[in-house]
């Protein structure tokens, strides 16, 4: 096992990491500001990918497709938490998790309508494809290095909005005191909208990020949205700090996992079987994660304590 | 307003007169649905205990449905290629009898709810929710990778396994079968609503703080209730496994577990034939949706959205007039 | 003077820089009604759950009969002869009165484990569920769904539980609140006549009914107990004066 392969898929986990914290970062806000399990945020992540596969075919802009992705996701988002996402503020989790569960039904089964049921391709730009060489002369490829920047970015804007931005002190306001806040004057009703398509737009953003290195597909959302669920959970729900915590744990160990368990196990275990228990134990390692950190700490790393 | 005895008793009559009706005019398939229905309907039931009578919202409950169905899975495989069974002290061999299967699903998911309860159960909330969840996930990604059992493929059953005295390969035989466990855990599900547990349990929902304040312990209560819930589940996913004679990875899918919800709550949440008469509306919907069109959970979304946003109670809620249990 | 049936030793308990209490001791003896006053925010609800278990306390010792059941979960001190009461009613609103009252027989008999049988119609846990329902005043009620009750009537169903238990000792988060001056009436004259059942640790507001039924009186104020004393000692009290009305010019 040689430094190059490690390095390489250290760099693979950060990748898948940060886009798991563009989903959880949405997922967390919501829920710490409005109190909501959005089951559907998953659909919004496969709406942003087939608007940004939809505009990168009918206009070759990669650029003009991502700004499609976030529009159309946000848009879509907006309209979800007016028609029905408001009315389950105040309901119990139950309702909310059917509501929602109700949106992925209707997302699912109307892109298929409109798509098909085959996957469509977005292409990697040429300006942002090939490898580059990194010290040490390792090859990535540059667009894995260019979704580990943007996530880090988002991750920083995001800081930057809740903890210095007029919007973000609401926010904050908000997760503590709804009657005050709406005292205060602010809108509050807009502000919810407002921070549910913020959360749209990036899971928007992340499924048209994704969408250029997997295929494009009806139901991609969802396994993405149940490990957010665990980056959630292991990071403390409500926190976004939490949340990019966990998303880079639970992307490094889902793929570190992946490689290097089969390997451990061929040290005592003959090659075939090895494998086989490694890769199977390695699917599960991101929920093994999870319970540990539960068991630990039951509301998360960063999650407020009860 | 109609009772609640009426349309219980109103729903196993329709039970029982649908598949006799079928084998008089000799419509095996709707047999076949029939007895799908009571299968997911076994399965509701198994959820409903935790979740209408606990208040557990469990989203993972595809795992029990699911470790039946590998459990008649991987007995039966080894009994149809004659190989042993390895379990790494012991070796045993596979068999192609349902009692023993259906003891061997039964103990396994209740071990696996056991484990999973202790662990969920220190959280609550929405922290449930997800933690029950990815507990299903972890199961689907697992049976995917091994692939010993088929991986991805799944594994078929060549033959329907055998309960004595009968023949299950006669679908009215297996209905029987099936419909009789269900009779059994409604059986079941209606003492224990109405036992000094079923009363600390619905308590333990409500007010967890009281239940502690007269000396019991609300989360031993609701491990167990999740325990036999996990059971009853586990027993319905070896019948759908034997209706099948096929097993595979989607059987501990998420949507699966959504689908249980579901079930439960078109029902009604909590009432004892909420999950039966719930199943028979999701079959009935499918089968009927399903053939006009291809898009047929649009419509299942909307009308599950429609129940959330301005029925709560069910089925059940709505011909009683009263409000069911709140979860 | 007999032994104490309720004790505490030095608790104290700190959220942040917060001292909610600071080295609390108190004692409860049989057949008296000790009640706990203070202003707001001195650490009364603080004191309580400490007591009942919901709270781990940072230091000190909870002895029941003698007993130290500081490390017991709220169930086991409830096992242990605890009857505490809730200030905001926690009873199980979609279920009968009768149902929630015989949830604390079948607490107190251990009974909950029995999943076969139908409980209602199990005589010996029904009767002494309607005799606490009867000591109540409720019996009549019994079938109302918790939710239907008025405040009161929810006041008295919270007593009743507590009654079911048959406790060494009584834990009473202001019972009075919110009641009107009626119901403040009666359930003092119901309280009065308790105490030789068990005696009461009575958290509370109403200093009417404090002063009509307490042996004994503590005031807590800032986390810490400033005096211990008959209603008479406590009446003539400075510091107590202190404490509510602020430094005497």
């Amino acid at each position: 096992m040689s430094t190059v392969l490690i390095i390489e898929q250290v760099l693979n986990g950060l990748q898948f990491g940060v886009m798991l914290f563009l989903m959880a970062a949405g997922l967390t806000l919501i829920f710490g500001v409005m109190g909501l399990i959005n089951l559907a945020h998953g659909s919004l992540y496969m709406v942003g990918a087939f608007a940004a596969a939809w505009v990168a075919g009918a206009t070759g802009s990669f650029l003009l497709a991502l700004a499609a992705a976030l529009a159309a996701a946000a848009a879509a988002g907006a309209l979800i938490e007016v028609l029905v996402i408001r009315r389950l503020y105040k309901a119990a989790h139950l309702d909310q998790v059917l509501a929602t569960f109700a949106l992925i039904l209707i997302f699912s089964e109307g892109t298929r309508y409109v798509f098909g049921s085959f996957p469509l391709f977005l292409d990697i730009p040429a300006y942002l494809s090939g490898p580059v060489t990194l010290p040490g002369g390792i090859q990535y490829p540059f667009y894995r290095l260019v979704l580990i920047g943007v996530g880090c970015v988002v991750a920083l804007g995001l800081w930057w909005l809740t903890a210095r931005t007029r919007v973000g002190i609401q926010i904050r306001a908000g997760e503590n005191d709804r009657e005050m806040i709406a005292a205060l004057g602010v809108d509050i009703s807009k502000l919810y909208t407002l921070v549910f398509a913020i959360g749209a737009a990036l899971a928007g953003l992340a499924g048209a990020l994704v969408g250029a290195i997997q295929s494009v597909q009806v139901g991609m959302g969802e396994p993405v949205l149940i490990l957010a669920f665990v980056v959630i959970v292991i990071g403390g729900i409500g926190s976004i700090r939490g949340a990019f915590i966990g998303a880079l744990l639970v992307g490094l160990t889902d793929t570190l996992g992946g490689i290097f368990l089969p390997e451990l196990f061929k040290l005592f275990m003959e090659s075939g079987a090895a494998t086989q228990t490694g890769s199977a134990l390695a699917a599960m390692a991101a929920y093994i994660l999870m319970g540990i950190v539960l068991i630990w700490r039951p509301t998360g790393l960063f999650g407020a304590r009860s | 307003m109609i009772p609640e005895r009426a349309i219980n008793a109103a729903v196993i009559c329709g039970l029982l007169a649908v598949p006799i009706w079928a084998v008089m005019a000799d419509e095996i398939f709707t047999i076949t649905l029939t007895t799908r229905a009571v299968i997911l309907a076994l399965a509701a039931v198994g959820l409903n205990i935790a979740l209408g009578i606990g208040g557990l919202v469990s989203f993972g409950h595809a795992v029990f449905f699911g470790l039946g169905g590998y459990a008649m899975g991987i007995l039966a495989f080894h009994a149809q290629t004659f190989t042993p069974l390895d379990l790494g002290l012991v070796s045993v061999n596979g068999t192609k009898s349902m009692p023993v299967i259906w003891v061997v699903a039964t103990a396994v998911s209740a071990l696996a709810a056991w484990v999973i309860g202790l662990l969920s159960l220190r959280t609550t909330g929405v922290y449930f929710i997800m933690i029950t969840l990815a507990f299903g996930q972890m199961f689907f990604y697992f049976t995917i990778s091994w692939s010993a059992y088929g991986g991805e493929d799944g594994m078929s059953i060549y033959v329907r396994n055998g309960f004595p005295g009968l023949n299950t390969l006669v679908p009215i035989q297996f209905f029987g079968l099936c419909f009789a466990a269900l009779c059994l855990a409604l059986l079941l599900q209606w003492r224990l609503r109405g036992s000094a547990f079923g009363l600390a349990l619905n308590a333990a929902r409500q007010t967890p703080e009281r239940v502690e304040t007269v000396g019991l312990n609300p989360m031993r209560l609701k491990l167990l209730a999740f325990v036999i819930s996990g059971a009853i589940t586990g027993l319905a996913g070896a019948l759908f496994a034997d209706l099948n004679r096929f097993v595979s990875p989607t059987m501990f899918s998420w949507q699966l577990s959504g689908e249980l919800i579901i079930l439960i709550i078109i029902g009604g949440v909590g009432r004892l034939m909420g999950p039966v008469i719930g199943a028979a509306i999701f079959v009935a919907l499918e089968h009927w949706l399903g053939g006009l069109t291809d898009f047929w959970h649009v419509w299942l979304g909307a009308i599950l959205l429609l129940i959330v946003l301005f029925g709560r109670g069910g089925v059940i809620g709505l011909l009683t007039g009263k409000a069911g249990p709140h979860v | 003077m007999s032994d104490p049936v309720l004790a505490t030793h030095g608790l104290m308990k700190s959220f942040g820089a917060l001292v909610a209490t600071d080295d609390v001791s108190i004692d409860l003896r049989p057949g008296e009604i000790h009640a706990i006053i203070g202003p707001n925010g001195a650490g009364k609800s603080t004191l309580i759950s400490q007591i009942s278990g919901g709270l781990a306390s940072d230091a000190g010792r909870v002895e029941i009969m003698g007993q130290d059941v500081t490390a017991l979960s709220t169930a086991a001190r409830a096992r242990a002869g605890l009857g505490r009461t809730f200030q905001i009613s926690a009873l199980a609103m979609e279920d009968t009165v009768f149902e929630n009252v015989l949830l604390g027989v079948i607490g107190a008999t251990a009974g909950a484990w029995a999943m076969f049988s139908p409980v209602a119609r199990n005589r010996a846990l029904a009767e002494r569920a309607m005799a606490a329902l009867d000591q109540v005043g409720l019996a009549n009620a019994k079938d109302t769904r918790c939710a239907d009750l008025s405040h009161g009537q929810r006041r008295q169903v919270e007593v009743a539980v507590a009654l079911t238990l048959a406790p060494k000792a009584f834990v009473m988060d202001e019972p009075m609140a919110g009641l009107g001056a009626e119901g403040s009436k009666a359930l003092t004259g119901f309280l009065d006549g308790l105490r030789s059942e068990a005696p009461i640790l009575l958290v509370e507001h109403d200093m009417d009914a404090v002063f009509a039924l307490a042996d004994r009186i503590s005031v807590l104020v800032n986390g810490q107990v400033i005096v211990t004393g008959t209603v008479a000692e406590i009446r003539s009290s400075d510091a107590v004066r202190e404490a509510y009305l602020g430094a005497a010019p």
